[in-house]
């Protein structure tokens, strides 16, 4: 039971992390309609600049996240401008090659600005608390806490802000929405830079528990893959509850199966949903 | 259709000819000609990616991973099992059909994005038993003394030269193949699916079956390379089904061009010189490549042969039209429709792809 709780804690936490990241992939999936590969890379990207601050400059692990995040939401607008932008028109298959050119060239780039060999980011909160007799470190606890302020104020951005709605009004109906004064290319903009911000606190709270490598975003990118597949792709609530579910998921089967089931269960999710429902288990959120 | 040397048939014999003398120029280079010989394998795989994602418009991210299954299934055969080459190769094409054909009863019901990411997430799984089942693929350490192919009579395939153009055979066999396709009425089929699945469907094409042979041939090709990338490279490991692999075919193709019958191997080759020039900089490459990726994929999306294609299609589609106004109209009826009907129709798919 001990044993039961802790992994609970620990799926909760990694389920924090990875509705962070999925939600960044989702809301760009609504709002262009592109599957971004290159999402992984804009998480270790996060994760390696969170590092310089922190290490590097020595700021405040806070600030560190925070200013790490403006620095990847101005690559993820840079992204959308020199990438995506000039792909709008281009047949779905480009926008995957392009996005898969930038994955390799994000994973370059840090590789030759931090080596190919894993790091380490020790976190300055330390300790941890008995809660129903089990040891939960307060950087786990951290993260949970962190991510549902972030979805939060996200959500309320985007229901209750006039910039967030229009998000949702290009998700609804682009045309419509340009019609009425929206323009599609900012919206595309800021969705691309709040993607790379969100993603980038989430490789901030979770970096000091695993370690950084240049690949480490390329099992995260499936992942976050196959979390919004489950709760549709577009869909907030669905990334929510999708990354919660796999993580749980994961961190059990690892616990009670072995570790490299763990590792495959994302990827078998995958397979069996789109082999159930080849497209997705919320249809209702692709529009044809 | 006219006898004389059209422009796109001189410049496939350069190729070939460049290939078929490449050993002899070379004078014992060793390294350069395993280079050539391993581009060879990635060249036949990368065609049955061409067959998938250039011609029927389906982007197969688990390429990679048949590659890998036809690697270790002539590694793990030849080695552990005592088989001779040629049945191990002839288990692993079979294996990469029928695998690449049930699979794609599967992974074919799903469309566009979704089919990218479930094949990636099927690449991500055969890469993931490769490298983690221990008993069987031996995972990190790899399988090491893998057979060369037996030879027949004077043939010895230790030989790298012989080994060469033994892959270089294969090599044709492959373009041939996208030749025969793209000429049958199946290739057009396949034209008419990559544009548009619904007016294809409505024209009465069997879209499924159409895009599941299709795929089961991809994987098939993407095994055969894999098989023979084994027997010249003597070792392998789990890099060999890696998902950067299908990557990297990835660009070898969308350099040469998507859905030619020359730009696999046109690609894979000026790729890998390109690999090799910046060899020092090993990892640090993609820094290079990778924005080279993306404006390719903004700028240059038909690759080197779908332009040289086009403008060759357009050099001629002008001559007669210029001979015609001269001599008079029946040199100009006599030649253009057959010749660029076919070559003007992908041209312009091209575009709406």
């Amino acid at each position: 039971m001990t044993l039961f709780i802790q992994q609970l804690f620990e799926g909760l936490a990694l389920g924090g992390v990875y509705c962070l990241a999925a939600i960044g992939l989702t809301l760009v999936f609504g709002v262009l309609r592109i599957p971004n590969l290159a999402h992984g890379a804009l998480y270790m990207l996060g994760a390696y600049v969170t590092y310089f601050f922190l290490v590097s400059v020595g700021v405040p692990y806070v600030a560190a996240i925070g200013m790490a995040a403006v620095v990847l939401a101005v690559i993820g607008i840079a992204l959308e401008r020199l990438v995506f932008h000039p792909l709008r028109n281009a047949p779905h298959t480009h926008h995957m090659i392009a996005a898969v050119g930038a994955m390799f060239f994000f994973q370059s780039v840090a590789q030759a600005i931090w080596g190919a060999d894993f790091r380490r980011m020790d976190s300055p909160i330390t300790g941890s608390v008995t809660i129903l007799g089990t040891q939960v470190s307060w950087q786990r606890i951290v993260i949970v806490v962190t991510a549902v302020l972030v979805l939060g104020l996200l959500t309320w951005f985007i229901k209750r802000s006039v910039h967030g709605r229009t998000i949702e009004a290009i998700e609804q109906d682009r045309t419509g929405s340009s019609l009425v004064g929206i323009s599609p290319s900012k919206v595309s903009m800021l969705t691309f830079g709040l993607a790379a911000a969100l993603v980038t606190i989430a490789a901030g709270l979770v970096a000091p528990i695993n370690l950084l490598s240049p690949t480490m975003g390329d099992a995260l990118s499936l992942k976050v893959f196959a979390i919004i597949i489950l709760g549709g792709l577009g869909s907030l609530p669905g990334a929510i509850v999708g990354g919660f579910a796999l993580a749980i998921t994961e961190v059990m089967t690892s616990t009670y199966v072995s570790a490299v089931a763990g590792e495959v269960v994302a990827f078998v999710v995958i397979v069996l949903v789109l082999a159930i429902r080849p497209t997705g288990l919320f249809a209702r959120a692709v529009q044809r | 259709m006219t006898t004389r040397l059209s422009p796109k048939l001189l410049g496939t014999l350069l190729v070939a000819l460049a290939l078929l003398v490449a050993p002899l120029t070379l004078g014992g280079e060793e390294y350069v000609l395993r280079v050539l010989t391993v581009g060879a394998t990635y060249a036949i795989a990368v065609y049955g990616m061409n067959l998938i994602l250039g011609l029927t418009g389906q982007l197969s991210l688990a390429h990679g991973g048949f590659f890998g299954i036809g690697v270790y299934v002539v590694g793990l055969l030849t080695t552990d099992y005592g088989w001779t080459f040629w049945p191990s190769l002839l288990v692993a094409v079979a294996a990469t059909a029928v695998g690449g054909y049930v699979a794609g009863i599967v992974a074919l019901r799903t469309r566009e994005e979704y089919f990218a990411i479930f094949t990636m997430a099927m690449g991500f799984i055969i890469f993931l038993v490769i490298s983690r089942w221990e008993s069987v693929t031996h995972a990190h350490s790899g399988v090491s003394g893998v057979k060369f192919p037996e030879g027949f009579g004077v043939l010895d395939f230790s030989e790298p030269v012989v080994m060469y153009y033994l892959v270089l055979l294969f090599l044709l066999g492959a373009g041939y193949v996208t030749y025969a396709v793209r000429r049958s009425g199946i290739g057009r089929t396949l034209v008419a699916i990559r544009t548009s699945e619904d007016l294809a469907r409505s024209i009465g094409v069997n879209v499924g079956l159409n895009k599941q042979l299709a795929f089961a041939a991809s994987t098939t090709l993407a095994g055969l390379g894999g098989g023979l990338f084994a027997a010249v490279q003597g070792f392998v490991g789990p890099s060999a089904a890696s998902i950067d692999l299908t990557f990297e075919m990835l660009m070898f193709i969308l350099v040469g061009g998507l859905g030619t019958v020359m730009g696999p191997v046109v690609g894979t080759f000026v790729v890998l010189f390109l690999f090799e020039y910046f060899q020092d900089f090993e990892a640090y490459r993609f820094i290079v490549l990778g924005p080279i990726i993306v404006a390719l994929v903004i700028f240059a999306p038909r690759g080197i042969v779908g332009y040289l294609n086009a403008f060759a299609d357009a050099r001629r589609s002008r001559s007669p039209g210029g001979r015609a106004d001269a001599t008079g109209p029946p040199t100009g009826e006599l030649d253009p429709p057959p010749t660029t009907t076919p070559a003007g129709s992908t041209t312009e798919t091209r575009e709406a792809l």
